[in-house]
C-alpha cells in the first residue's frame, strides 16, 4: 500500500511562539512519515500541539526548526506566496465548521480553488461538478450553504477539498459539527475515498472517529507519543446516497 | 484569479449589499453629481454663447464699432469718465467709413431702446426694444421675414415712417390676422408696418421676438433713439467670409483714427471689436469655474474616499474568515489585495455612474426651469468615471492591504 517515497515527512519539527516573556514551545521535535494512501488519525489532548502541527501539515504556517517535505517538496522555508501555490495544489482541507462562503453556491464554493489555480472558466465548471457528483450532490450544485444540511456541507467542503486532486485531504475534526448519523455518513464518504487512493490526515480529539483511520498519531507536550496502526472500524451507518432526511 | 474575475466577486457583493453600498459611495455620487452638472452649465452656458448669443446680438462675420466696448468687466470710474466723454458715433460717421472702405462689406446702423408702442385700436405694449436702424440691419444681423419685406435704402435714407415687426408684436396687436399695411404707433406717431420678422425665440429669458425696427431718421426716432439727432448706437461693418474680418478691423481702425483726427500718441476714443472680443469676459468666467470646480468636487470626492476607506475596513473585518479561507484554498497575497481593490473602485465606479446620472438630471432640471442651458461634455463624463475609480483605487488601498496581510490561522479562527 505504501511506496518508499512518502508523502509526508518531517524531521525535528519545531513551533515556538514567542508571547514576550516566554516563549511557548507548541512542537518540540516531530519526526513523522506518511506515504500515499494511508489514513491517520492525529489525536491529542488540548495543548498537546496537534492544532500546531495540523497548521504546518497544512502549510498555513511554517515550522521555527526543522523539516517539512510535502510530495517531494521541501516547505519549511517557503514564502507566503509559495506556500498560498502548495496549499492551492497539494492540500485539500476539510474544517470543522465546513468554511463555505455563504453567499455562493455549492458549485461556486467547489469552483474556488480552481479560480485561484487560474484554471478556466469551462473546465473549472465540469470538475467542480464532477466533485460535487462524486460526492452525492450533483442535485444540489446551486444551493447556497444555508439551503444544506450539515452533513451536506460538508460535503460540499470535501468536493472542494477533492476538486484540485491534492496529494492530501487534511480534516481537522470535520464531524466536530455533527451529529452522530451525520458523521458516520461523513466517516463512510472518508472509507470510501481512501479506497479510491486518497491520502487522508485527520486531527480528531474522538476515539470513535479516530478509529476509522488505519493509523492513529497521538501528540503529547509537542511530542509524538503513540503512533499505532490498526484495523479502521467498520463504517456503522452506510453512505447515504439519497441525502433527503438526513438533518445535522 | 483573473481581473474579470475580480469584477464579477465584487459586483456580486455588490449586489447582495445594495443598501449599503449606495451609502458607502454617497460622497462619491454627491461629488460627481456635482460635477457633472455644473461641467454640463458651464458647457451649456459656452455653446449657447458660441452658437445663439453671438449670432443674434453680433452677427455672424461683422466688425462692431461702438463709442466704447460692449462689455467692460474691468473699467473702473476712471475708465467710465473717459469712456463718457468720447464723442457719439454719428450717421454721417458711417457714410463716411462706407464710401471709403477697401474690405468688402455692409455697413449696417443701429441704435436701441425700450419703450412703449401702440396698436391700431389703440392697445399698449410695453417694454418693447425700439430699434432705429438702416436698411443694411437686416442684411447684417441675417434677419429673415416671415411676410412681407423690409424696409428699402431709400426709405431709410428719406425717414419714411415704416416698421418692421418682431413676430411677438404681430401676435400681440393683430393676433392671427396680416399686420402688413397696418398702422402701429411709436411715442403717438404712425408707423406703417411692412413686413415681419421670423420668430427668432428667447435669449436668456428674453424674447428677441418683442422688437420693432424703423428707420433711424424717420420723425420720432431720430434724436430719441439715439438719444442725440443723428448719432448711432453701434455700427456693424458685415464682411462676406471669416478672413475679412482682421483686415475689417485694422481698415476700420484707421479710418476712424483718421475721421476723428487723432494723433499717434492719441489712443482710440471708439472701440472696433469682433463678437470674440466681446465675448472674452465669457471664457473668463468659464475658466474661474473651471479651475474652481475641482476644489468643491475635491472636497466630496475626500470625504467620499474616506467613507469608502473606512467601510471597506469594516468589510475586511466582518469577512476576515472568508478571507482566511480563500488564502487556505491558495488564494496569495496578490488575490487579495486585487479582490478587495476592485472591490473598492467598482463600489466607488457605480458610484459615479450614479452621480453622472443625478447631474445630468439636475442640469437638466436646471434648464427647465431656469433660462440656463444644458450641454452634456463627453469628456465631463469621462472624467468623472476615472475620478470615481480613482478614489474607489486610493480609499481601497490600505483595507485591501491589511486584508492581504492577514495571517490564515488567524483569520480562520476569527468569527
Amino acid at each position: 500500500m505504501s511506496d518508499d517515497k512518502p508523502i509526508i515527512e518531517t524531521r525535528g519539527l519545531q513551533k515556538h511562539y514567542d508571547l514576550g516573556a516566554e516563549t511557548v514551545r507548541a512542537l518540540r521535535g516531530v519526526d513523522l512519515r506518511i506515504h500515499r494512501n494511508e489514513y491517520v488519525a492525529i489525536m491529542g489532548p488540548s495543548g498537546s500541539g496537534k492544532s500546531t502541527f495540523m497548521n504546518l501539515i497544512g502549510c498555513l504556517d511554517t515550522p521555527t526548526a526543522g523539516e517539512y517535505v510535502l510530495n517531494g517538496q521541501p516547505v519549511a522555508g517557503m514564502r507566503d506566496d509559495d506556500l498560498a501555490r502548495i496549499r492551492n495544489r497539494e492540500i485539500g482541507f476539510v474544517f470543522q465548521t465546513f468554511n463555505l462562503l455563504p453567499r455562493s453556491t455549492a458549485l461556486e464554493n467547489v469552483e474556488l480553488p480552481l479560480v485561484y489555480a487560474g484554471t478556466g472558466k469551462a473546465e473549472r465548471r465540469r470538475r467542480a461538478a464532477d466533485a460535487l457528483k462524486s460526492v452525492e450532490l450533483g442535485d444540489r450544485m446551486d444551493h447556497r450553504p444555508s439551503q444544506l444540511s450539515g452533513g451536506q456541507r460538508q460535503r460540499v467542503a470535501i468536493a472542494r477539498a477533492l476538486v484540485t486532486n491534492p496529494s492530501i485531504i487534511l480534516a481537522d475534526e470535520p464531524t466536530g459539527n455533527l451529529d452522530s448519523r451525520t458523521s458516520e455518513e461523513i466517516m463512510a464518504l472518508f472509507a470510501r475515498l481512501h479506497e479510491e487512493g486518497q491520502t487522508i490526515i485527520m486531527v480528531t480529539h474522538e476515539p470513535d472517529i479516530a478509529a476509522h483511520a488505519e493509523r492513529v498519531v497521538t501528540l503529547r507536550d509537542g511530542v509524538i507519543s503513540s503512533d499505532v496502526r490498526q484495523a479502521p472500524a467498520p463504517v456503522a451507518a452506510r453512505e447515504v446516497r439519497d441525502p433527503v432526511g438526513a438533518e445535522a | 484569479m483573473n481581473f474579470w474575475e475580480g469584477v464579477r466577486l465584487a459586483l456580486n457583493t455588490i449586489r447582495t449589499n445594495k443598501l449599503r453600498a449606495f451609502f458607502t459611495v454617497l460622497g462619491t455620487v454627491v461629488g460627481v453629481t456635482f460635477l457633472i452638472a455644473v461641467i454640463t452649465l458651464i458647457e451649456g452656458m459656452n455653446a449657447y454663447v458660441e452658437k445663439e448669443f453671438k449670432g443674434a446680438i453680433y452677427g455672424v462675420n461683422t466688425v462692431v464699432v461702438r463709442r466704447f466696448p460692449a462689455v467692460n468687466m474691468e473699467a473702473d470710474g476712471e475708465q467710465w469718465r473717459e469712456f463718457v466723454r468720447r464723442p457719439r458715433l454719428t450717421i454721417d460717421d458711417a457714410e463716411w467709413l462706407s464710401e471709403r472702405m477697401e474690405t468688402p462689406g455692409l455697413v449696417s446702423l443701429s441704435a436701441e431702446t425700450d419703450g412703449a408702442v401702440q396698436g391700431p385700436r389703440g392697445q399698449q405694449l410695453e417694454n418693447v426694444q425700439i430699434t432705429g436702424a438702416n436698411a443694411e440691419y437686416f442684411e447684417a444681423r441675417e434677419l429673415e421675414m416671415q411676410a412681407g419685406r423690409t424696409f428699402s435704402r431709400q426709405e431709410s435714407d428719406k425717414g419714411v415712417p415704416v416698421v418692421v415687426i418682431g413676430s411677438g408684436i404681430a401676435e400681440a396687436l393683430w393676433d392671427n390676422r396680416n399686420p402688413v399695411g397696418q398702422e402701429l404707433r411709436i411715442r403717438g406717431l404712425p408707423f406703417r408696418v411692412v413686413g415681419v420678422l421670423k420668430e427668432r425665440g428667447s435669449l436668456m429669458g428674453f424674447s428677441m421676438d418683442n422688437v420693432v425696427v424703423a428707420p433711424l431718421r424717420a420723425g420720432g426716432m431720430n434724436g430719441w433713439v439715439n438719444r442725440q439727432r443723428n448719432a448711432v448706437g453701434s455700427l456693424t461693418y458685415k464682411v462676406p467670409e471669416a478672413e475679412l474680418i482682421r483686415p475689417a478691423m485694422d481698415e476700420l481702425e484707421t479710418l476712424m483714427r483718421v475721421r476723428r483726427g487723432l494723433k499717434p500718441s492719441e489712443g482710440n476714443n471708439f472701440s472696433v471689436e469682433t463678437a470674440e472680443d466681446s465675448l472674452a469676459f465669457w471664457d473668463k468666467i468659464r475658466t474661474i469655474l473651471l479651475l474652481a470646480l475641482p476644489m468643491l468636487v475635491g472636497i466630496s470626492l475626500i470625504v467620499g474616499a474616506i467613507v469608502i476607506m473606512n467601510i471597506m475596513l469594516v468589510s475586511v473585518a466582518e469577512r476576515t474568515r472568508e478571507i482566511g479561507v480563500r488564502k487556505s484554498l491558495g488564494a496569495r497575497r496578490k488575490d487579495i489585495l486585487m479582490q478587495f481593490l476592485i472591490e473598492s473602485s467598482a463600489l466607488s465606479a457605480a458610484g459615479a455612474f450614479l452621480g453622472i446620472g443625478a447631474g445630468v438630471l439636475l442640469a437638466k432640471g436646471v434648464q427647465a426651469a431656469t433660462p440656463m442651458p444644458a450641454t452634456v461634455a463627453p469628456w465631463s463624463i469621462a472624467l468623472a468615471i476615472f475620478l470615481g475609480v480613482g478614489v474607489g483605487l486610493a480609499a481601497g488601498v490600505y483595507p485591501a492591504w491589511r486584508a492581504s496581510r492577514l495571517d490564515p490561522i488567524v483569520a480562520l479562527r476569527s468569527e
